[in-house]
């Protein structure tokens, strides 16, 4: 086996194909990435964790048909280390040699035989903008838990219904929705699927890089594929094994009527919230006092440093005092993608609802929204 | 030696006896330690007056049992605190056994706290039968220490019908060693002058923090009294003992620069609970934990405290023991987070069938309740497991502990058998 390619193109490949790959391998074998040049010359790139596999495909300059397993991990520093020049790669016996220009490395094979074969894609169900699908995932899995002893709260929901694609996630504190447009397959597709959350935010990234199109790949309730995604996009395809469906029913947990709204602009928001949070513990609250045209913002306690700053907000209804964990107020201003932050109550222990200020007085869908639950403070 | 306001029974110092060499001098003498004598026993022998002047221990006469406390004529065969009830009878076969009453002792110690309160607020108590107080402010109001501490033992007799000693001194461990030294029902002042004095013919098993083993180090360097600890070199016990060294030293000369800590707060609210009988079980210790559990959050409510760190302690049939801890999310005093968090702990100890002899609930990095917040969760209940705790608070005050438990907590009127 042998080939024959430009060293930008291979050095970006063997970095994305390493990015699955496991930082502490259960078995030896799965630390290797395995290249493959098929009998068409494509040159294949794959790595599989039994959870998450990345696979890209190339077209070399040059090309003999074989297949051989290597570290991942060294082949992505070596490629990533060299010089730009046309990288040859010849496989002699058990051991691996790869030249550019000057420079020479010889690396040891692995037993490509005691590899496992990579999961075969779901049938595709449609279509949608790489760099779209990218921050609308980055939007929602902000909210998703980080506590792997409960898994069913570190995935994104995916609810497919047609045309319509619904992300969703929450770590019981906060409840991150969005709404997008996307073209199936069939018109009438319908799936619902628990992915992964920092899974699907790495492969939505990486794949958003591409500007290209990403094709997701699932299959419907009782068809093949079960239990398995898969994103491709411009030679380059990724799957995950799905997580239990399990979710908590949001859409009625999603206040509807509010007493009180708050428009703020964004940025001074964050920095204001920043600036108070320096006297707050981790999970600790930041206190909020809407009073007409201003909010008042507090952090810390007596026994403590304390901070107050105000600002100028542009308020409509019932004055109310609430208290939020300041990271997840500053994640979800993070979220909206917007210039003006709007923030929606009822009482002090409802939730509130964060969204981006201005799209609603078109009568257009919210398509973002970030539910926050306040922290109650003793009585 | 020193100048005795007591050392004397009290019905032998009214009419007071005049110190042999005049009353000591107490002017440098601001601390009171004031120590009940034989305290649960003496509370129990009110309901019992019949037994005043027998041997009379205190303590669970099962086959587990410690005893807590003891009258002195028990103390005179040899019965101590702490010691296993089998044991005591053993040396003691004809003391009267009396189970411990717990309310009762609570409600004596509550009043003698009262007492001290209104002779200053400097009072740190140390237990539920001890205290340190400091009167320098006082003495303007109420006289000198001597005519302050017999105040407390006239107060403490007068409504209790119990007597304590009380040590005086400059420092809170010599007045310690002064209140044992004149156990029972005593009063000695050892004067800032005659310190060192007192001190140097004491063993050093005497000091405070001087333990068995220190005790054990000491003696194997030939130092079997405070004397021989004064005249080694400081250098030597920093040698010998670290940090502690130097603090021995100090001691050794008197010096105690610790003050009295008005109400040091709680740092941890615990409890455990020896099994009559081993239990490998898995059920059964959770059953202890939710019970232990409950009672900790009832006391953590009743202090007004919430804790952060649940604490588990469990002790295998042969005495091994492991502690495993952990920290929450937020600080809580509601029984089913501390129980779900104790029974995590007991599972990751890998304790499955093996049979544990002791188990015990801690809560440790205690703050005031009304300084806790509470991140509310999705889809909660507006009001959750807390506010059913403090139901069961209220309906215990009014009607007792037995009013409302856990179900599972509650035992069937009749075994299975019975059925």
């Amino acid at each position: 086996m042998m080939f024959r390619i430009d060293r930008d193109v291979l050095a970006e490949a063997v970095a994305w194909t390493a990015r699955s790959l496991p930082a502490r391998p259960s078995v030896p074998v799965l630390a290797g990435m395995r290249l493959e040049v098929t009998q068409e010359q494509q040159l294949k790139l794959s790595g599989f964790d039994y959870e998450v596999s990345a696979e890209v495909t190339l077209d070399p300059q040059v090309g003999e048909a074989g297949v051989v397993l290597v570290s991942g991990k060294l082949l992505a520093e070596i490629t990533r280390a060299l010089p730009a020049q046309p990288v040859d790669f010849v496989v002699d016996g058990a051991k691996a040699v790869v030249t550019c220009g000057s420079a020479r490395f010889t690396l040891l094979t692995m037993p490509v035989e005691d590899y496992p074969s990579l999961p075969a894609m779901p049938p595709a169900a449609g279509r949608i903008g790489s760099d779209v699908f990218a921050s609308a995932v980055g939007q929602v899995a902000v909210a998703a838990g980080k506590d792997d002893t409960l898994p069913m709260l570190t995935g994104v929901r995916m609810e497919i219904e047609g045309d319509t694609v619904t992300l969703a996630a929450t770590d019981r504190y906060r409840l991150a929705v969005r709404e997008l447009k996307w073209q199936p397959e069939q018109p009438d597709f319908q799936a619902i699927a628990m992915v992964p959350g920092r899974t699907l935010a790495d492969t939505a990234k990486a794949l958003g890089a591409t500007g290209a199109q990403v094709e997701i790949a699932l299959s419907s309730a009782g068809g093949t594929g079960e239990g398995m995604i898969g994103f491709s996009s411009s030679g380059r395809r990724t799957t995950t094994r799905l997580l239990d469906p399990e979710f908590p029913k949001y859409r009625s947990l999603l206040p509807t009527q509010f007493s009180a709204r708050a428009d703020l602009s964004t940025a001074a928001f964050v920095e204001a919230v920043k600036r108070v949070a320096l006297v707050a513990e981790r999970n600790t609250p930041v206190r909020l006092a809407f009073r007409g045209g201003e909010v008042i913002l507090e952090a810390g306690s007596g026994d403590e440093a304390q901070a107050v700053e105000a600002l100028p907000v542009e308020f409509d209804g019932e004055e109310i005092n609430i208290a939020f964990n300041h990271q997840f107020l500053l994640e979800g201003l993070g979220a909206i993608d917007s210039d003006v932050a709007r923030l929606q109550f009822t009482t002090s222990t409802k939730p509130a609802i964060l969204t981006g200020g201005k799209p609603v007085d078109d009568g257009e869908i919210q398509d973002y929204r970030y539910l926050i639950m306040p922290i109650r403070l003793s009585s | 030696m020193f100048g005795y306001g007591g050392g004397v029974s009290r019905n032998q110092l009214l009419p007071r006896e005049p110190s042999p060499r005049g009353p000591a001098d107490d002017s440098g003498c601001p601390i009171l330690h004031v120590d009940m004598d034989a305290f649960f026993a003496s509370v129990e022998l009110l309901d019992r007056p019949e037994l005043k002047g027998t041997p009379v221990i205190v303590g669970a006469p099962g086959a587990r049992g410690v005893v807590l406390s003891a009258t002195y004529e028990a103390r005179r065969f040899g019965v101590h605190s702490a010691m296993p009830m089998t044991r005591a009878r053993r040396i003691c076969p004809q003391a009267t056994i009396i189970p411990p009453s717990h309310g009762k002792y609570s409600e004596v110690s509550k009043g003698v706290m009262e007492i001290f309160q209104t002779i200053t607020p400097e009072v740190e108590p140390i237990s539920s039968d001890e205290a340190f107080l400091d009167v320098s402010g006082a003495r303007r109001r109420l006289g000198t220490s001597t005519a302050i501490a017999e105040l407390i033992r006239g107060q403490v007799a007068e409504r209790y019908g119990i007597t304590c000693s009380v040590g005086v001194a400059s420092s809170k461990f010599v007045a310690k060693l002064a209140s044992r030294q004149c156990k029972p029902d005593g009063l000695l002042v050892v004067p800032a002058s005659a310190v060192v004095e007192f001190l140097h013919p004491l063993p050093v098993a005497a000091l405070w923090g001087v333990g068995e083993r220190t005790e054990q180090a000491l003696v194997r360097l030939g130092i079997r009294t405070v004397g021989d600890l004064a005249q080694v070199p400081v250098s030597t016990l920093q040698r010998e003992f670290g940090a502690a060294g130097a603090h021995l030293a100090a001691l050794s000369w008197g010096r105690d620069e610790r003050p009295v800590v008005p109400h040091s707060p709680d740092k941890s609210i615990g409890n455990e609970e020896t099994f009559s009988h081993d239990v490998d079980d898995p059920e059964a210790i959770k059953r202890e934990l939710l019970r232990l559990s409950e009672r900790v959050a009832a006391r953590l409510r009743a202090a007004g405290h919430v804790g952060r760190t649940v604490s588990v302690k469990l002790r295998r049939s042969d005495f091994t023991t492991i502690t495993r801890s952990r920290t929450l999310r937020e600080p809580t005093d509601v029984a089913k987070e501390i129980y779900a968090t104790s029974c995590e702990l007991y599972e990751a100890a890998g304790l499955d069938r093996v049979r544990l002899r002791l188990v015990g609930v801690r809560m440790e990095n205690l703050r005031p309740a009304a300084t806790a917040t509470r991140q509310l969760g999705l889809g909660d209940r507006e009001t959750g497991w807390r506010e059913a705790e403090q139901a069961m608070d209220k309906a215990i005050r009014r009607f007792g502990p037995e009013a409302v438990r856990p179900a599972s907590l509650v035992q069937r009127p009749f075994g299975p058998m019975d059925l």
